[in-house]
């Protein structure tokens, strides 16, 4: 083998670990974005909610959060499988037929189910606001999303001020949609 | 020997065939549990118990029971939940090279092996590996001078 052959070989395997080894610091760093901003909110901090645009559960438009910019939203995650998802869903209802008018806008975000299913659920509990399918939980990751449910609280301007992991009672949500609304 | 073998191999392929066919035509819900994966907690569904794994369960049931092929429904469930709910990747597309990749690797490290293993005899002196005199280990032989003083050593010792 000529010197010129084993140096390219070489460059060739240097080059193949190298990507590997930013493929996996590419992960590691997203991953620990998305727990940086649970960690964040519950030290106080706002940082900016993180892009979603997802396709509507019934219709064949999209749903984006720059879309609702100027208003609170409540963003809630959930699953037809997920049994505190089933106490959560008439709390969310009451609270944006009393908020909207004030600007207030709670998002569904339906994940890791079945379409059918969540229609049903939708129909079941008699929801009126806007709810989104992301069947592959493609935006879990960057909500830094543990389980079902998980709730957040965005103010006008779009920054995250307040996270629930698991069900909120209802106390926290009218509290969080409080402080979302509230102008800076 | 590389009849038998040709011929072994053309007996086990024509075997597997049907049996691929059968499971592509009629899947039981236990190679699919095992074909597929359970989106909340990345394991198979054969090892699953989490609620949204006995959903598909029931739902890969009803849709063998209405005789839908395993294509069929891994393509059903795919456009649920994604492709990250097969436990092997296709093979097609960029999934291609997690099936091509580890290959490709086995035979860069064959080329690799044989290619250094070549490099090897050839930097060894002519006649070392034929011969397996002194040198052959690579250690240098010894002083004659003190050879003989080794052996009249020995000769002393023994006696």
């Amino acid at each position: 083998m000529t010197r010129r052959t084993t140096l390219v070989l070489q460059a060739v395997a240097i080059a193949l670990v190298a990507s590997l080894v930013g493929l996996l610091a590419w992960q590691v760093v997203n991953k620990e974005a998305a727990a940086g901003l649970v960690s964040a909110v519950q030290r106080g901090e706002t940082p900016t909610a993180p892009p979603l645009d997802l396709p509507e559960l019934e219709g064949d438009g999209r749903v984006t959060l720059a879309s609702f910019r100027g208003q609170a939203v409540v963003l809630n995650f959930w699953a037809s499988w997920c049994e505190p998802c089933k106490e959560e869903a008439p709390m969310l209802e009451e609270a944006w037929k009393r908020h909207r008018e004030r600007g207030l806008v709670v998002v569904g975000v339906n994940a890791q189910d079945f379409e059918n299913d969540a229609k049903d659920f939708v129909e079941r509990y008699g929801l009126t606001y806007p709810v989104v399918h992301d069947g592959p939980g493609s935006s879990l990751g960057r909500y830094g999303l543990t389980g079902f449910p998980e709730t957040w609280w965005i103010d006008r301007e779009g920054r995250l001020v307040a996270y629930a992991q698991g069900e909120f009672t209802q106390e926290q949500l009218d509290a969080n949609i409080e402080r979302a609304l509230r102008r800076s | 020997m590389t009849r038998a073998f040709v011929l072994a191999l053309a007996a086990a392929l024509a075997l597997a065939a049907p049996v691929a066919l059968a499971s592509e035509q009629s899947p039981t819900l236990a190679e699919l549990e095992r074909e597929l994966v359970c989106p909340t907690c990345d394991t198979t569904l054969s090892m699953s118990n989490a609620p949204i794994a006995d959903r598909m369960r029931a739902d890969i049931r009803e849709r063998i029971a209405a005789g839908q092929t395993k294509s069929e429904i891994k393509a059903a469930l795919v456009e649920q939940f994604g492709e990250a709910v097969l436990a092997a990747p296709p093979r097609s597309g960029f999934n291609l090279l997690a099936w091509l990749l580890p290959l490709g690797g086995l035979v860069a490290a064959a080329l690799a092996v044989t290619l250094l293993a070549r490099r090897w005899l050839r930097a060894r002196p002519a006649g070392a590996a034929t011969t397996g005199g002194p040198a052959a280990n690579g250690v240098p032989p010894l002083d004659p001078a003190l050879e003989r003083r080794v052996d009249e050593e020995l000769a002393r010792f023994d006696a």
